[in-house]
């Protein structure tokens, strides 16, 4: 075994093993810390394909920005245990169904796809960060100026929904 | 080197787990959380297709996704301030009727 493989193991088996974890803690504060460990694991699979640009962005934006968001708001709700009502048990046995349905969906898919892409192995050279900007500010420059109104709806939209309702 | 393919059944696995967790979890911050899990995923695959077919194109899209990602967290934080202020409740069996 290689030492990328190596590497691509013990982090995506890092990734599983928080995203099972988010799904077993009853702490809304224990999810948000095992949902961190897959964004940090994801970080490191990205520096692994030799995307060191979105790798910097995941940490500085998911596992800084968002996460701390959520951290705050659960702090604010006071968010405790997660309590059990068994109201709906119908939709249980509906659900897992539609989990397994998805997850062979794309099994088969991924069988089906073209060899040619899957057995391409990652080159793990540097994809420049010149090269990103070129495209974004070049090829993608609508979209990318459509984003900076989506934020600022975003957050008018969080500030009228988050305002009390004068009396 | 790593093959893509075990890159994309990473992801496949990663967005199946965000799927069961946005069914079986009761409390409405971590359903949010596991959207958020989903789109991870996705965007690993998106990187993966990105670096094997040696176009960028993928890494912008990933770009624009936690973009999207922060205005939708802002966003749905908000929803999730407003409806434990009105209802007390952070559990979605509770949250039952469109009217109070």
């Amino acid at each position: 075994m290689t030492a990328p493989l190596a590497v691509f193991f013990v982090l995506a088996g890092l990734a599983v093993i928080g995203a099972v974890s988010l799904i077993l803690q009853k702490h809304p504060i224990h999810s948000a810390l095992s949902l961190i460990v897959v964004m940090i694991a994801l970080a490191g699979l990205y520096l692994l394909l030799g995307a060191e640009f979105v790798a910097a962005v995941q940490i500085i934006v998911y596992g800084g920005a968002i996460m701390v968001l959520f951290v705050f708001v659960i702090m604010l709700l006071n968010a405790g245990i997660e309590e059990h009502t068994s109201i709906s048990k119908m939709a249980g046995a509906p659900g897992l169904l539609l989990v397994v349905a998805l997850a062979g969906f794309v099994a088969a898919t991924i069988a089906k796809s073209t060899e040619s892409v899957q057995a391409t192995p990652q080159s793990g050279e540097i994809a420049s960060t010149i090269g990103i900007s070129n495209m974004i500010f070049k090829d993608f420059v609508y979209p990318f100026e459509l984003t900076s109104f989506l934020i600022l709806v975003a957050v008018l939209g969080a500030t009228v929904l988050a305002q009390r309702e004068k009396s | 080197m790593v093959p893509t393919g075990y890159y994309i059944i990473l992801s496949a696995i990663l967005f199946g787990l965000g799927v069961f967790a946005f069914i079986f979890k009761r409390n409405i911050i971590t359903i949010f959380m596991s959207i958020e899990l989903m789109l991870n995923a996705v965007n690993l695959a998106f990187v993966a297709f990105s670096q094997a077919l040696g176009k960028l194109d993928g890494q912008v899209f990933v770009l624009f996704v936690i973009v999207v990602a922060a205005a939708e967290a802002a966003v749905g934080l908000g929803i999730i301030i407003l409806i434990a202020r009105n209802r007390q409740t952070l559990n979605v069996e509770r949250v039952n009727l469109l009217k109070l």
